[in-house]
């Protein structure tokens, strides 16, 4: 069965499993000699849920229990972010942290520790997590949290499915009383502004920049600015479902300079006033593409990849112009150039935040782009930051261990816990784990 | 609060119908094979807002213990509203061709075990003049094709079985509906390449829920397998007989 990440690109023959209970994951353990990921909703762009034998959590999709009074959900790995919402915000809770899509599993959100537009307040998803059940390469299901079992849950914890597979976890959610947000909107006219605003308003919850990252020159980094706060008037709404969908690939030419430039232009000058404050539900503020499905279709069959990363305070404005400029100068284009803030790292071994700036961008594959990263990647090592595994689709050993010192400690869990070789993706084995 | 009983209830597209009946507040009871898996849809249905669920295994091709388990679920629900059948398999056409043995097997799955299943339980509905039988049967049983005769032929025999009990049951008052899917992306079709025409087991639940509603003989789910069925059945004989469906 052919099998790709989000991003279209590597497309894998794998023997696809979708166990319907955890005694059916032991039994596919049981018997198995090849390299075994894990695989939630398939929202990672790259490789990191493809392997010889991939496991779906799809039909390990249950509410096994919630807590009324405190908001502790306990469910299946194979629950979504959107099934969460639509049963909780009528009930008055929230995700404590989300990402830019709702159709992503529990198992996938724990495995990448996905962040959201609060990590310099609130921190990442697993930040959130009481405790979870694993299955290990032996097929015995253990329990871990910060306290029990705490190197396996630090290396489970964005461990990409490398540990084993998650079957359940406890989520703290997070009290609402309307499903609204308040957006303030800000025009910042180059990246200094955007960086200033970003320090501005730090105490803001949510906050986003948006940057055309086509500009060049004075307007290097010009961007809008998005802050919100959950507004506490209000009905408890969920949004709705509909959305339209790209069945096909689209013409890979569809996506060139000239149109995205267009593109940023109208979307930047969108914002008439420098400021706008307006109420707006969830559904828009945090999941904007979610409303048209299969959008990775607008990037034709070659496919394409995110290119996201960290650059930590110190080197953030000097490192980010860098960047920016030779994006800008190669005349690569991007839909989406998100700008985020992030606050302290955790205690995961391979949790991408650490304390700076992230800036996260769309390409589509093309020859010479690989080559063009590289690049990129010596800059961001330069700077002391880092790519993030959940979007990366071509990173190198090197490049992997150096920026993630705590490697080899991980790869020490997994050992003991038996992961190796059994728990592999072709990620991994790119990257030498 | 409808009482709701569901046999083959793990089943992908089972599952997204008990969760749409849960929402609505009903009384459900379920009858399935998995153990595991009934336990925790169980525990899933109740948070998601149905008034009670009760369960129990079975294994639809024991004949001899439909009776039993069939009275326990009234007994629980206090009653049938609705009863939605949805078990199946889909057995390798290659193997059957070889092995009578797998085809009986397979049609005691997908045919008689169902039909079983209905003599009790349309007695039961139709002594009381109320409820609605919806049973899931498949586009596949509308016409013969070489590639998948055996599960067709199962599900004919269901689709036929279900005319007959219509008719039989139209004065009690019991609604019959016979539910025919086309392409639905569950852990039967796991193997197959997905395109255009293949639908979510969400889609086809909630197809199915309005038909209840609406009191549909016969629901095509998605819609547009009626037309698809009409015109496969519309093909003459012969020219069919030398298609390689
Ligand atoms: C439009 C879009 C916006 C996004 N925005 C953000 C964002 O704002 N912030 C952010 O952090 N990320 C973001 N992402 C990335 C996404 O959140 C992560 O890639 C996430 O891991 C995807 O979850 P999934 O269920 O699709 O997992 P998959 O993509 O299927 O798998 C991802 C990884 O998780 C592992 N995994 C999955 N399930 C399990 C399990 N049960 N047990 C063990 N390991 C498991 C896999 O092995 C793999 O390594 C975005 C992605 C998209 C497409
Ligand atoms: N998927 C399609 O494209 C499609 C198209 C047309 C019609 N249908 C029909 O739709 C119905 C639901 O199927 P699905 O697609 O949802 O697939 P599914 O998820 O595989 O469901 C089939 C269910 O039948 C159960 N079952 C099989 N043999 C059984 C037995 N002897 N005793 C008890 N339960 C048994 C299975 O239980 P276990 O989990 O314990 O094995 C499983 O829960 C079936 O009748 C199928 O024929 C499906």
């Amino acid at each position: 069965m052919l099998l790709a990440g989000w991003g279209k690109y590597p497309v894998i023959d794998v023997d696809l499993k979708t166990p319907k209970s955890i005694e059916a994951i032991g039994e596919i353990l049981s018997h198995q000699a090849t390299t075994t990921i894990a695989r939630g909703m398939g929202r990672s762009y790259g490789d990191s849920s493809l392997a010889q034998q991939v496991i779906s959590s799809q039909y390990l999709d249950h509410f096994l229990s919630f807590d009324t009074e405190n908001g502790l959900l306990r469910c299946r790995a194979g629950v979504s972010l959107n099934e969460i919402l639509r049963l909780f915000v009528p009930k008055g809770w929230f995700l404590p942290v989300t990402p830019g899509t709702k159709y992503i599993s529990i198992g996938g959100a724990i495995a990448a520790d996905v962040h959201g537009k609060n990590h310099h307040c609130h921190g990442t998803f697993c930040d959130h997590i009481r405790s979870l059940q694993l299955i290990l390469a032996s097929g015995e299901t253990i329990a871990c949290s910060a306290e029990e079992n705490k190197n396996l849950f630090h290396a489970t914890c964005g461990g990409m499915g490398l540990t084993g597979i998650i079957t359940e976890a406890v989520i703290k959610l997070k009290p609402i009383t309307s499903s609204h947000i308040m957006e303030t909107t800000y025009k910042a006219s180059n990246l200094d502004e955007a960086f200033n605003l970003f320090e501005q308003h730090e105490q803001v919850t949510y906050s986003v920049a948006w940057i055309d990252c086509l500009a060049r020159g004075e307007k290097l980094g010009r961007s809008l600015i998005m802050l919100g706060e959950h507004t506490s008037a209000g009905k408890l709404i969920t949004g709705s479902n509909k959305a339209i969908t790209i069945p096909i690939d689209l013409p890979g030419w569809l996506l060139n300079k000239y149109s995205i430039q267009t593109f940023n232009f109208l979307y930047y000058n969108r914002l008439r006033q420098n400021k706008r404050e307006h109420t707006i539900h969830y559904e828009p503020f945090f999941y904007p593409l979610d409303t048209i499905h299969q959008w990775n279709n607008i990037y034709g069959k070659n496919g394409f990849t995110q290119y996201q990363f960290v650059l930590p305070t110190s080197a953030g404005r000097e490192g980010m112009k860098t960047i920016l400029k030779k994006i800008a100068d190669s005349g690569r284009g991007s839909f989406l150039a998100v700008l985020k803030a992030f606050g302290p790292e955790n205690n995961n071994y391979l949790s991408f935040p650490i304390k700076g700036y992230t800036l996260a961008l769309d390409f589509k594959i093309d020859k010479g782009l690989f080559s063009f990263l590289d690049e990129l990647d010596a800059i961001v090592l330069d700077h002391g930051g880092r790519l993030y595994l959940a979007k990366d689709v071509r990173m190198n050993e090197k490049t992997f261990k150096k920026s993630y010192p705590l490697w080899a400690s991980f790869q020490e869990v997994r050992q003991h816990y038996g992961a190796i070789p059994i728990f592999s993706s072709k990620q991994a084995q790119r990257i030498g784990l | 609060m409808k009482k709701i009983l569901i046999i083959g209830a793990t089943s992908a597209i089972a599952e997204a119908v008990a969760r749409l009946f849960a929402k609505q507040g009903n009384r459900l009871y379920l009858l399935a094979r998995n153990k595991e898996r009934l336990t925790a849809m169980a525990t899933d249905l109740t948070i998601r807002g149905a008034e009670a669920v009760n369960y129990a295994s079975i294994d639809v091709n024991n004949f001899y213990d439909h009776s039993l388990l069939l009275n326990e679920a009234i007994e629980k629900l206090d009653g049938i509203d609705i009863v939605l059948i949805a078990h199946g398999t889909l057995p390798s056409q290659k193997i059957c061709e070889n092995d009578f043995g797998t085809t009986l097997k397979e049609f005691n799955t997908n045919g008689l075990s169902t039909l079983s299943l209905l003599t009790h339980l349309a007695n039961y509905m139709e002594s009381k003049n109320h409820g609605t039988i919806a049973v899931i049967s498949s586009v596949a049983g509308d016409r013969g094709r070489q590639s998948n005769y055996i599960y067709g032929a199962a599900k004919g025999m269901v689709t036929i079985f279900l005319q007959g009990l219509r008719n039989r049951l139209q004065n009690s008052g019991v609604q019959v509906m016979t539910i025919k899917p086309g392409f639905v992306d569950t852990p039967m079709t796991v193997d197959f390449k997905k395109g255009l025409l293949w639908a979510s087991p969400d889609q086809v639940a909630s197809d199915i829920i309005k038909g209840i509603d609406k009191k549909c003989d016969t629901l095509y789910t998605p819609f547009f397998w009626r037309y698809i069925m009409l015109i496969i059945k519309a093909i003459p004989e012969n020219i069919f007989k030398k298609l390689s469906l």
